[in-house]
């Protein structure tokens, strides 16, 4: 009986997958998730930039403590995106999961956002406090990378028509590209930079004060449920497409005929 | 720009790098609302040209039309 119920339960849960992994029930699902994530998003926005802009200033950096608050988050998600477009890409070269690309197309012009607003905030933090907008260091120069090569990427998947030839290609290269994540993590402990090491994901915990620590980590998820919202909206415009796309096609066949 | 009128409008002392830290968070602004902007008008344009491919009578392959989820 136990067995029988636990297979039951079992069998459930695959159904779910499989129903995710299906773009008409993604659609309902994005249809009832969205408004409650673009909420929950608005609302932690506000909340973070309420206390990033009552946060005290730094005694070595002043005010500009604050761009921090948005540099920080905007850097993390640079490179979590190429991670989810990575962990999107083993989906269509190994799985062949029918969202897969589709995840990994969406999120391409989203990271490139956020990968350029790391690179111009952090340089308008640079000035004042290092006496320079751009310094060819190591973690400067790697995340310039990355922005270059989500640049490439959102090029291959405009170059290519067929968008199931464009994402084996845009797969191989997200992996490959993949390489440039570590280099910037521990670009700052392998070389000597210019750049701060790592301040809040390190071994033995943050060494920020609380007054930074929280405001930063509300921002942090902010910009993570932002991404998540922009992210489902992009992905529901890509399966539209690709519908507008299969019925242009089939008008056209229709119409030949 | 005068940086300290700048930190005095928004009620705090942003300090001599004000113009620094605001131009920063206009950029964030400026670029998450094109983000937000360009992916609702995307939506807009693909629901209207569904729309008219349902106005057209062509159906999906599922018997379904265009518009329907």
């Amino acid at each position: 009986m136990l067995i029988a119920w636990s297979r039951h339960r079992h069998y459930q849960g695959a159904m779910t997958l499989i129903d995710l992994a299906n773009p008409t029930r993604f659609l309902t699902l994005t249809a009832r998730v969205l408004p409650w994530l673009a909420g929950l998003t608005a609302i932690l926005l506000f909340i973070g930039l309420y206390q990033s802009a009552a946060a005290p200033d730094d005694y070595q950096q002043g005010a500009t403590v604050k761009i921090m608050f948005i540099h920080v988050p905007n850097a993390w998600l640079s490179m979590f995106v190429w991670a989810v477009m990575s962990a999107a890409s083993l989906g269509t070269l190994v799985w062949r999961h029918p969202l897969a690309d589709v995840a990994a197309k969406a999120a391409a012009p989203i990271g490139a956002a956020f990968t350029f607003l790391a690179l111009v905030t952090g340089s308008l933090w640079g000035r004042p406090m290092w006496g320079t907008y751009w310094e060819w260091d190591a973690r400067l120069t790697s995340v310039l990378i990355l922005f270059l090569m989500y640049l490439g990427l959102i090029a291959l998947w405009r170059s290519v028509e067929d968008p199931s030839r464009a994402a084996r290609a845009a797969a191989v290269l997200t992996l490959v590209g993949a390489i440039n994540l570590p280099i910037i993590k521990f670009s700052v402990d392998w070389w000597n930079t210019l750049h701060q090491p790592a301040s809040v994901f390190r071994t033995g915990g943050p060494t920020l004060d609380r007054a930074f620590l929280i405001p930063l980590l509300v921002m942090g998820v902010a910009f993570m449920l932002l991404f998540l919202t922009l992210h489902l909206a992009a992905m529901r415009n890509e399966i539209l497409r690709r519908r507008v796309r299969r019925l242009q096609m089939m008008q056209a066949n229709g119409q030949a005929a | 720009m005068n940086a300290m009128p700048l930190g005095m409008s928004l009620g705090m002392s942003l300090g001599p790098y004000a113009s620094f830290i605001v131009t920063a968070y206009l950029m964030a602004t400026v670029v998450v609302a094109s983000l937000i902007a360009w992916i609702a008008i995307d939506y807009r344009s693909q629901t209207q040209r569904l729309r008219a491919l349902d106005e057209s009578g062509v159906l999906r392959r599922s018997g379904r039309s265009a518009t329907e989820l």
